[in-house]
């Protein structure tokens, strides 16, 4: 069973992306935009993806897990996540609301 | 300093991995990022454990930094090579803390851990043994570190770099994007200070700009002194990485508290929204 990664407050390290959401995370507040990045059916682990605001403004950048998969805490909007891989790159815009958003970035 | 004497290219350091006298060192925000794979022969650091004292909110003192060098088997005379994750944050901010401890060379692998990666260079995962050393760090070079009293004197009379995103400088996120934004300090930037997110100086495989891209980014600031400031200091330590590294200005600051330190101080004035405010 995977245990969930503590999230510090006082620090900037990326969480472990196959955690689950910590208890702690009130997602009646949160906005929450995950995914998996994926080239053809295959999912892609360590590929980096960046999340770029309206204007295509880096905001932040997280590492898939080895199920390929990532996650955000953002605002509700429109951004636009690009992906870069061994496997190539690839972007996905998304409008999101509070809550979870599940998104697929295709690399080719 | 110029990029020349700051930066190695992943290539360089492909090809000089065994050279003697060269020690990898691998800094990563993800503390597991290393046991997955690393660069042949690196070395790791932990930022949080290893170079915070974990008791009070500061940096371990000269003896630890000292000791915990020696622990690594680095020496006084070794050139060390700074990488990690997130487009080399944690790396610079160790690069800032080597030469806080004036170690004598140290350099930045352009790109960082996600280049040498999207390149399909080499990682391994055996850790290297390293004879100890008794290293000896000097006294900190407060010429490169800020407090909070010098940014609160700096509002209105030097320069301060905000180098969040736009989001965090304007208040309406309290972190970066990849981090839960539940906490308790405030949000805004100091008064005065102008914002040029880290960002703006890495390229999306993480290396630098051109000097003359870089030049350009920080046009707005003049000819007085400079403090940059982020969240935790990591990522100002990358913007002060470019201002006195790179492009070799002289008096600029990392101001390490930065906003969970100011954020969090009694009845000093804080800005909101896009613009710099006033004093």
């Amino acid at each position: 069973m995977a245990t969930a990664t503590v999230v510090n407050a006082a620090s900037c390290a990326a969480p472990d992306q196959a955690a689950p959401i910590p208890a702690s995370v009130d997602l009646a507040k949160e906005t929450v935009i995950t995914g998996v990045v994926l080239a053809g059916d295959q999912v892609v682990p360590g590929a980096y993806v960046r999340l770029l605001d309206a204007t295509g403004e880096f905001t932040a950048e997280v590492v898939t897990s080895a199920e390929g998969v990532f996650r955000f805490f953002a605002a509700p909007g429109d951004w636009t996540l690009r992906a870069l891989s061994r496997a190539g790159n690839g972007d996905a815009v998304v409008n999101v609301e509070r809550g979870i958003s599940e998104v697929t970035v295709k690399v080719a | 300093m110029s990029r020349d004497t700051a930066l190695v290219s992943a290539e360089w350091a492909e090809k000089n991995l065994s050279q003697p006298g060269l020690v990898f060192v691998e800094v990563d925000e993800d503390t597991a990022a290393y046991g997955t794979g690393h660069i042949p022969g690196a070395v790791r650091l932990d930022w949080k454990t290893e170079l915070q004292d974990q008791v009070r909110r500061d940096f371990v003192d000269q003896e630890q930094f000292s000791a915990l060098l020696s622990s690594k088997g680095i020496g006084n005379g070794d050139t060390v090579i700074l990488y990690g994750g997130n487009n080399n944050w944690f790396a610079a901010y160790a690069y800032w803390y080597f030469k806080l401890y004036g170690h004598g060379d140290v350099k930045l692998l352009d790109g960082g851990r996600k280049k040498w990666e999207l390149d399909g260079r080499p990682l391994v995962t055996e850790v290297p043994e390293r004879a100890a050393t008794s290293y000896e760090a000097k006294p900190q070079d407060l010429s490169i570190r800020a407090f909070r009293d010098e940014v609160l004197a700096a509002i209105g009379t030097a320069n301060l770099v905000d180098v969040r995103s736009p989001d965090e400088y304007a208040g309406r996120l309290l972190a970066p994007a990849h981090l839960p934004q539940e906490q308790s300090q405030r949000a805004g930037h100091v008064p005065t200070a102008i914002s040029v997110p880290w960002s703006k100086a890495a390229n999306e495989d993480g290396t630098f700009k051109s000097d003359d891209e870089l030049r350009a980014l920080y046009a707005d600031l003049d000819e007085r002194d400079t403090i940059a400031y982020c969240r935790i200091g990591e990522r100002s330590s990358h913007t002060w990485f470019v201002l006195k590294e790179i492009l070799g200005r002289e008096n600029v600051k990392n101001y390490d508290g930065s906003w969970t330190e100011y954020g969090s101080l009694v009845g000093v004035p804080i800005a909101l929204g896009d613009t710099p405010g006033g004093n």
